[in-house]
This record gives structure tokens, C-alpha cells and sequence, in this order.
């Protein structure tokens, strides 16, 4: 797949000093869903708004289908559309009106047929001539994606596009996204809400202190770092672990009721089988078991937590 | 795609749609305060008034009053224009957006210019209820009118750039340009001040502004036309300048 964003030996520095981006080098292949992951102040917003031409970057290039966002913006800038993380509208307009001024400052020729379709998607359509101070923040969220989409952009950023919202509107938003995804836009979104990057990303990047860290398919970043958890229903309550146990790194929960043993499910001794036969030995019964692959939050959980400890 | 006309057409309408929804503020409310200046200078003190310039006091102040309308209202619109935006924040879309920053300017102060303009021809129409006006020269009154009503629109545009809260918004007209303007002969010649004063006032802009919006009315003025046309243009060209260069540093645009 060709990219549809190269960014190469991007950094930025803010005049107070702080060093946002370190050097970040990422190319974003055309049609996926990729995921920023990353702390608060990691960086991730600073990223967006140097490509969307929002923050001027110290250095560094960026190409949004090959167009540099800098000595070409027009180009670049009319492909792209953004939904920037804090609900910030006009207030005295009307929805109708603020979409449609939207696709005319992106140079776009009026077309009430498309902006209607974006209304109807996102159940905005009768609230088209509301003013927008009247509206939920739910459907100011609504109305800030409309306008980023008016415009039929190809790729999309979405900037903590679910925080703060309720339930009906991120399952429509996340309907929205594998539509879009449909039609072959390209979707970059950073979120806090893991399991959603882990269901809807084709991609995870996370980004770290101004770093990207770690670029990797959701489905290998979950095999390669993936652990399990082996838990076990005991018969009888245990007391205490019997040093005959002391070579697995077992846990004692709930009471005594389980034992917990963490595996890394790649490696080529898991250490369960063992595990099995020495209960067996010890006459430790058993009632019932289950296995858990972890989830890409422990995962990032992990990988911020190496790099605290690395500090 | 050299020109976004869409772009610029549509920053354009959004701040003519703000007046317009703001109607009664954005020209009763200057229509009102021009009448009572007429009732005030023109009635109480006019009476009792000689001629200045061969031209009845009432009459005379007309340009003054217009101008004084067209400084403030042009740097109010620019001003508020582009700093509410940065206030709220929706300048993220005009940034991001594909238009030029000679787009940008010519649609905000295009706008601001238009809506000053159209209020100086009110305030001209409602004169014309209390004082017998003569324009000699339409054309140029109709320059100098969309020229200063540009070039203080460009002048606010800087301020709205520049101000970081309300106070600073409204510091430069309250503080220099309404005091300017009151001393730069909107409602005297400035012969008729002392020697000293007199030359203290040719370093005053607004003079020269004042002087040749008069002259198209009535062929006379404090200076002569061509020096008054070229400090317009001069102030234009040097707040011009000063857009230019905010765009290039991004000067309280961007981080």
C-alpha cells in the first residue's frame, strides 16, 4: 500500500522550550484506521496539528499524498479533515450553516445534496437550522465532525474523538469510521480508550515523551506482547502456595480459591504443562480453568511503565 | 487551484451574517450617536458658530463625523473579527484550511471594509436630514471612504491579531485612535488653532485622513488633497506590511 502520509525527522519545539516531538519518522499507508496511543502531553495533538498546518513544525517534512504540507498546503490542506479534541463551535450559527462554511473554506463548490447526506449520517438532520449553542455537547461533537467531513476529505484525523461521549453516539461514531474506511478515506485517531484502538485500528503507533516508540500491526503487537493468564479454580482453598510451586511466578487469589500464572504465550516453553503435572503431584484439585490473552491497554500499560523505569 | 474564491467568499458572508444578525448594534446605534451629535455640535453650538471655510459649521463636521464612525467601526469589526475566533478557538479550521493568507485578509477586512463603508454612507444620508451637504467631488469621496474604511480594517485586523484579551482590544481605539481623531479637525479646522498647536497637529495622521475626506466634499481642506491621499495610502501600504509580516512569523497565530 502506498503512503498517504510520510512524515520524515519531524520535531517541534514550543518557544517556552518544551521539546514536544523528539524526531518522529511514520508513514501512514492509505485507507487504514491508525491508532495514537500515548499518554497526556506525549505529543500526539502537537503531531496532528503540525500535518493539518495548525502548528508550525521546527523541522522536518511531512507529504499528505504527496503533497508538502508546508510549500504545498493547499493541495495537502484540501485533502484533509479535521476533528480537533476540545468542542470548540461557533455559537449563533446554524448547523446548516456552519457545515456549509465549512466545505466553502476548503474551497469546495456548495452542494446541498452532500451536506445533507452528512447530516443524515450522523442524525443531525433535523436539527439542521438549530443554532449551535442550543445543541448537547454530544451533538456539538456531531456538528464538529460534519464540518470536518463536508469537505470530502481523504484522510481523516480525529483527535480523542470518543472522550466524553455517551455510549449511542461511540457506537455511531465507530460505525461512521468503518464506513468511511469503506470509501477508502484514511483514518488517524488518537484515544485513551484502548479496547477501541485494539477492535478499530488496522495500526497502533505509541508515542511517548515526544517519541514514537513502537509502529506495529494491532494483530502482531498483540502476539508479540501479548501475555496470558492462566487462572485456576481450586477445590479446596490453599493456605499458602507449597514451596514445591516455587519455579513458576504463580499468585494466590481470591482467598486462596485461585492461583494466577502469567505466560508469555509466545515463548517456546510456557511452562504450563509442567505447571499441570506438578499439581497433579501435589494432589492440588482443580474444579475449573481459564486462560485470558491480555489486552492491548496492559500492553501499553507495560511499555509506558519500562520506559518510567528506563528513565 | 491559485484562488480559493469559495474559501474567501465564505469567511466573507460568515462576517456580514454576524452583522446582520447584530443589525440594530452594528448601525441604529451609530445612526443614533451621529443625531446626537448633530443636535449637540451642529444645533447648541453651531448657532452660535461663524462660517469655517467659507462652509456652515453644521455642514462642515459631516466628513469629521463620518470618519470618526468609519476609524472606529472599521477597527471593530476587523478586530472582533479575527480575535473572537483565536477566543473560542475556531481558528483551528481557518488555519487548517486552504486558503492563502492574502485570502484570509482580503475576506476579513474585505468584510469589515464593506460593513463601515455601507454604515459611512448612512451616517451620510441621515446628515442630510439636518444640514444642506455638498459633495464637489463624489468620486473621490467615494475613494477616500472605501480607502480609510480598508486601511483601518487592515489597521484592526492587526489589533485582532495582536490582542490577547478584551481590555487590549479596545485599548488602541479607546486610547489613541478616538483621541486622535477628536484633536486631528473633525470638528474644527485646525487654523483655527494657536501657531504652536497648529504645527503640534500636522504630526497627528488623522489630520491628513479628516482634510482630504473634507476636501471631497466641500473643495477645501487643512492640507492639500495629494498630501492627504498619499498619507492614506502611506498608512495602507504600512499596515499592509504589517499583515504580511504576521503571516510570515505567524505572529500570534500559530505556535
Amino acid at each position: 500500500m502506498p503512503a498517504v502520509i510520510s512524515i520524515e525527522g519531524l520535531t517541534k519545539t514550543y518557544k517556552s522550550g518544551h521539546q514536544a516531538l523528539k524526531r518522529v519518522d511514520l508513514e501512514i499507508e492509505k485507507g487504514e484506521i491508525f491508532a495514537l496511543l500515548g499518554p497526556n502531553g506525549a505529543g500526539k495533538t502537537t503531531m496532528i496539528s503540525i500535518v493539518c498546518g495548525i502548528v508550525t513544525p521546527s523541522s522536518g517534512t511531512i507529504l499528505a499524498d504527496g503533497h508538502d504540507i508546508q510549500s504545498d498546503y493547499r493541495a495537502a490542506r484540501a485533502k484533509i479533515g479535521l476533528v480537533p479534541q476540545e468542542l470548540t463551535t461557533d455559537a449563533f450559527e446554524t448547523v446548516w450553516a456552519t457545515v456549509t462554511f465549512s466545505r466553502g473554506l476548503f474551497g469546495k463548490a456548495p452542494s446541498p445534496a452532500h451536506v445533507e447526506q452528512i447530516l443524515r449520517d450522523l442524525s443531525l438532520w433535523d436539527k439542521k437550522d438549530a443554532k449551535i449553542m442550543t445543541l448537547s455537547g454530544g451533538m456539538k461533537r456531531r456538528v464538529m465532525i460534519a464540518k470536518a467531513l463536508s469537505h470530502e476529505p481523504e484522510i481523516l484525523f480525529l483527535d480523542e474523538p470518543t472522550a466524553g461521549v455517551d455510549v449511542e453516539l461511540r457506537r455511531d461514531m465507530w460505525a461512521l469510521v468503518r464506513k468511511l474506511r469503506d470509501r477508502g478515506v484514511t483514518i488517524i485517531l488518537t484515544t485513551h480508550y484502548i479496547e477501541e484502538a485494539e477492535e478499530m485500528a488496522d495500526r497502533v503507533g505509541v508515542i511517548l515523551k515526544g517519541e514514537l516508540i513502537l509502529v506495529e500491526k494491532t494483530a502482531a503487537l498483540m502476539q508479540k506482547l501479548g501475555k496470558k493468564t492462566l487462572t485456576l479454580n481450586l477445590q479446596e482453598p490453599l493456605a499458602a502456595l507449597p514451596p514445591e510451586l516455587a519455579d513458576w511466578p504463580l499468585a494466590l487469589k481470591n482467598d486462596g480459591g485461585e492461583i494466577e500464572y502469567v505466560f508469555d504465550s509466545n515463548a517456546e516453553k510456557t511452562g504450563v504443562p509442567s505447571l499441570m503435572r506438578r499439581l497433579s503431584d501435589l494432589g492440588i484439585g482443580f474444579k475449573d480453568l481459564s486462560t485470558r490473552q491480555s489486552s492491548l491497554e496492559d500492553i501499553f500499560v507495560d511499555l509506558v511503565h519500562q520506559d518510567r523505569e528506563a528513565a | 487551484m491559485s484562488f480559493n474564491g469559495y474559501g474567501v467568499w465564505a469567511i466573507y458572508r460568515f462576517e456580514m451574517a454576524r452583522a446582520l444578525r447584530t443589525l440594530w448594534q452594528s448601525l441604529v446605534t451609530p445612526v443614533i450617536t451621529t443625531s446626537l451629535y448633530f443636535v449637540v455640535f451642529g444645533g447648541a453650538i453651531g448657532s452660535r458658530m461663524t462660517e469655517v471655510d467659507g462652509v456652515p459649521y453644521g455642514a462642515f463636521i459631516v466628513p469629521g463625523l463620518i470618519m470618526l464612525s468609519l476609524f472606529t467601526q472599521s477597527i471593530f469589526n476587523a478586530s472582533f473579527g479575527i480575535y473572537f475566533p483565536k477566543f473560542t478557538g475556531t481558528i483551528y479550521e481557518i488555519l487548517s484550511a486552504p486558503v492563502s493568507p492574502l485570502e484570509i485578509v482580503l475576506a476579513y477586512v474585505g468584510a469589515a471594509a464593506t460593513k463601515s463603508a455601507i454604515l459611512g454612507l448612512i451616517i451620510l444620508a441621515t446628515a442630510a436630514f439636518f444640514v444642506p451637504l455638498q459633495i464637489l467631488h463624489p468620486f473621490w469621496m467615494l475613494a477616500f471612504l472605501i480607502l480609510i474604511s480598508t486601511t483601518f480594517a487592515l489597521f484592526g485586523f492587526i489589533i485582532g491579531v495582536w490582542a490577547q484579551n478584551f481590555e487590549q482590544l479596545q485599548f488602541i481605539p479607546m486610547l489613541i485612535v478616538t483621541p486622535l481623531t477628536f484633536l486631528g479637525g473633525a470638528f474644527y479646522s485646525i487654523e483655527m488653532l494657536p501657531e504652536g498647536w497648529r504645527t503640534l497637529a500636522l504630526f497627528n495622521p488623522v489630520v491628513y485622513l479628516i482634510s482630504g475626506f473634507r476636501w471631497a466634499f466641500y473643495g477645501v481642506g487643512d492640507v492639500s488633497v495629494q498630501i492627504s491621499l498619499a498619507a492614506t495610502l502611506g498608512f495602507f501600504f504600512a499596515c499592509l506590511a504589517v499583515v504580511g509580516w504576521i503571516f510570515k512569523t505567524g505572529y500570534r497565530l500559530k505556535n
